[in-house]
């Protein structure tokens, strides 16, 4: 039995367009631990099949298993990280985000707030900690909203390109803290992004998809060693066979 | 925060907060403040001084601050603003109240919206005085009718931003929360209320402004035995325009007094620190 | 109101593949407002009809309707709406025209915002309707002083809101312009007053809602024989309770026309197609 199961998963809808479909029959497994990419052009239904594992949306057909069991909705199983730097609670500080999740699970006060410092600890913003949002940089908003994800000690962590509203400088580094991140918590992750590069350096496994309908349309190991470099030939190489699978449709150029 | 900052956060308010930073001196601010005013005394002396005017209608300085002394000390301009400011208090209690939770209901609820939202659309564009003869009517002269038509004319803002504030909360946050694991009522509680906050605030600010502004009316017409208004409207008759200044001196300083020491603080500790109104 | 209402609820609806369920909704938030409105006017008309209070002081609808038909047909009505209007268009046109260019100068001249802004500010907060009793002393019932009561009421959130405006235009804005080769004069024109036009607008809106709480106000003691605050207090007199409320809907149904057709397609026109709303703090 895998720890997550994507089943069959496709998603249908109305636009005054007509009916749209907007995943077709994804199915995919994981190992406990792995950390996964979800790679494709915009608009190939990558993102909103992570909103799908995630339960904000209901598949029309398919189903996602979590530690075996047919998970409906949302559920604290699955942490998420969204593009959106607005995903923090503007009226609460850094470590008021952190520890909103264990709050609602009723943890006491002063654990939350011991583990939530570990998690700024851990993305590196524990002089932070009492700092409002609105003092702190995009980038520094989002390592926040990873500390926030992981800090419930969620089965999955769910990540819907995090960095893309970033500048490289800053994407570069994010992405460091987050196979150091990673490497340290043994998470499993799935991160949706449409930057290869980001892709071959972060991911186990990475996962192509399509557009019109969105379908998964390979699956490519990475086993380069970790900590991987961006520079490397191995690497380039794995960048150049990952973009002829997606078949030369444009891609951003990996930053 | 700099000057420039918080004199942008004022803007809405009233006053600008000319605060100095630390290094400055808070008297020159306050003469760099009171100086328009100086000049504008002056003038008015200047005019009373001249005799243009019958010395009755246009009263020099002097004797107006003799009314205004002689008012105080002898408890009657206290008095006065006592009865206006409880009611004041009464009436907008009432619609701070029952406007935020019938505005948050409408936001959350989709029947509710429906049902309130016809009857808030159709009494706002109805400006609130108009009401005053309407209530006088029905509830006869005096406090209760007063204190009803204030509470009831100042709760539509406050309903109108309480739902646009719940509609306006942002879907990430409501997201987020969720896959955090907020129930209904937490979410409510942790995400729906912060979230919703400036808007609510804006609304009571609003509310309260109106509530002002229709009081100070509504004790004129509603025969009420005490009250700024009434003080200013009764003074009419013998010519006291001396009391009527004082009494209008009197109600910019409460007006002021509200927005600056009650408004602005709660402002600075919530969502101005929250960084989600812009400071 | 509708379709501006309905735009909200459409953004608040998270999935835009609902797009179905949102216009079926729409359709029954109608059917409900119409059930709403429809009960609230039963519930009034039985209670006026219980005869548990004097009729005089609760008329039932119909009588309403024809107090407004009587005095719409008479020529009673039209001529109280021209009396009111005249004076709050002539005040707010005093206030537009001073207040606009005193915020302007206030926002570019540092001496004139220092002398100006504390007496904005102070008067800010005087309702309007606590210097009737002084304006009527100096200047008689009538014309002038219900006018300079509008002028008072609609100047300062005209001046206020433009200073915001012209301050809070942005630099880049600015710089782009001149490095584009503008000079004071069309930088003023075409960058300045259109950057600061949503807060203007947002101005003379507020401007519009205070001046005609004003007029009405200050007719009912400051006006003889005609206008709308003035018919509505005079029928408190005679407990002509049926007029009073008849008035009452021609002062919400001309408020309303203002407040969402004029300065509604005024935003639509502008701001709204710039895409610049919210600037603005209502």
């Amino acid at each position: 039995m895998l720890p997550i199961e994507v089943r069959d998963v496709s998603l249908e809808y109305d636009t005054p367009a007509g009916r749209v479909q907007g995943v077709k029959g994804a199915s995919f497994g994981m190992q406990a631990s792995e950390f996964l990419c979800i790679v494709g052009p915009s608009g190939c239904g990558k993102s909103t099949l992570l909103n799908i594992i995630a339960g904000f949306l209901t598949p029309t057909s398919g189903e996602i298993r979590i530690g075996g069991k047919a998970v409906n909705g949302h559920g604290m199983d699955r942490g998420v990280v969204f593009q959106d730097f607005a995903q923090l609670f503007p009226w609460r500080t850094a470590l008021g985000n952190v520890t909103f999740g264990l709050e609602m699970k009723g943890v006491p006060k002063a654990e939350r707030e011991e583990i939530a410092r570990k998690q700024l600890a851990l993305v590196k913003l524990e002089k932070f900690m009492d700092a409002y949002p609105h003092h702190l940089s995009g980038g520094m908003q989002q390592r926040v909203a990873i500390a926030r994800a992981l800090a419930y000690d969620p089965a999955v962590l769910l990540m819907d390109e995090p960095f893309a509203a970033l500048d490289a400088m800053t994407r570069d580094d994010m992405q460091r803290l987050l196979a150091d991140v990673w490497h340290k918590t043994r998470k499993t992750v799935i991160y949706v992004t449409h930057n290869v590069a980001e892709a071959v350096y972060l991911a186990d496994r990475v996962i192509v998809m399509t557009p019109h309908p969105g379908q998964v349309k390979a699956e490519i190991p990475i086993d380069l060693p970790r900590p991987r470099d961006p520079l490397s030939v191995e690497f380039l190489d794995t960048q150049k066979r990952l973009l002829s699978h997606l078949g030369g449709t444009a891609i951003p150029a990996a930053a | 925060m700099t000057t420039q900052d918080v004199v942008t956060s004022s803007s809405a308010a009233g006053l600008p907060a000319r605060h100095t930073p630390a290094g400055d001196v808070w008297w020159r601010a306050l003469t760099r403040n009171l100086y328009p005013f100086v000049v504008v005394a002056a003038l008015w002396e200047l005019v009373a001084r001249l005799g243009l005017f019958p010395a009755r209608l246009f009263p020099s300085l002097e004797v107006v601050f003799a009314a205004f002394w002689r008012l105080t000390v002898s408890g009657i301009l206290p008095h006065h603003a006592a009865e206006t400011v409880f009611r004041l208090l009464a009436g907008f209690g009432i619609a701070a109240v029952v406007g935020v939770l019938i505005g948050i209901a409408m936001g959350r609820s989709r029947r509710a919206e429906d049902i309130f939202l016809p009857l808030v659309s159709i009494g706002a564009p109805i400006p609130g005085l108009a009401y005053a003869p309407l209530f006088l009517l029905w509830f006869g002269l005096g406090n209760f009718s007063a204190i009803l038509l204030v509470g009831f004319v100042s709760a539509f803002p406050i309903i109108f931003n309480a739902w646009t504030g719940v509609k306006a909360v942002k879907e990430i946050w409501v997201r987020s929360a969720q896959a955090m694991g907020a129930d209904q009522r937490k979410l409510f509680r942790y995400v729906i209320l912060p979230g919703a906050l400036p808007y609510i605030l804006t609304g009571l600010r609003l509310g309260l402004a109106q509530a002002w502004r229709v009081l100070v009316a509504v004790e004129m017409l509603a025969a009420v035995p005490w009250g700024l208004g009434w003080m200013i409207f009764g003074a009419r008759e013998f010519l006291n325009t001396d009391v009527m200044l004082s009494g209008i001196a009197v109600i910019a300083v409460i007006g002021l007094a509200l927005e600056k020491l009650v408004f602005q603080r709660i402002e600075t500790y919530t969502v101005v620190r929250w960084g989600m109104v812009t400071a | 109101m509708s379709t501006q209402d309905a735009a909200h609820i459409d953004t608040a609806q998270p999935n835009t593949a609902r797009v179905d369920i949102v216009r079926r909704n729409n359709i029954r938030s109608y059917w409900r407002a119409a059930i709403t409105l429809l009960i609230a006017a039963l519930l009034y008309e039985a209670v006026a009809r219980s005869g548990y209070f004097p009729p005089v002081l609760l008329p039932t609808l119909p009588k309403i309707g024809l107090a407004l038909w009587g005095s719409l047909a008479d020529g009673s009505m039209p001529r109280h709406v021209v009396y009111t209007l005249y004076r709050v268009m002539f005040g707010f046109g005093l206030a537009i025209v001073v207040g606009i260019p005193l915020g302007i100068l206030m926002a570019r001249f540092r001496h004139v915002e220092n002398f100006f802004l504390p007496l904005v500010s102070a008067m800010m907060p005087i309702p309007s309707f606590a210097l009737v009793p002084l304006f009527m002393l100096w200047f008689g019932i009538g014309n002038t002083t219900t006018v300079l009561i509008v002028f008072y009421a609609a100047t300062f959130p005209i001046v206020f809101n433009t200073w915001s405006g012209v301050r809070s235009v942005n630099p880049l804005w600015l710089r782009a312009a001149g490095a584009m080769g503008a000079d004071e004069n069309s930088l003023f024109w075409k960058v300045i007053i259109p950057g600061a036009s949503p807060f203007i607008i947002t101005g003379m809106r507020q401007a519009f809602l205070r001046a005609w709480i004003a007029v009405v106000g200050a007719e009912m003691i400051a006006a003889s024989d005609w206008g709308l605050g003035w018919v509505i207090f005079d029928a408190k007199e005679f407990l002509n309770a049926d007029l009073m409320l008849a008035s009452l809907a021609v002062i919400g149904f001309i408020g309303f026309v203002f407040e969402r057709l004029v300065f509604g397609s005024l935003e639509r026109a502008t701001v709204l197609r710039w895409g610049m709303m919210r600037a603005a703090k209502g």
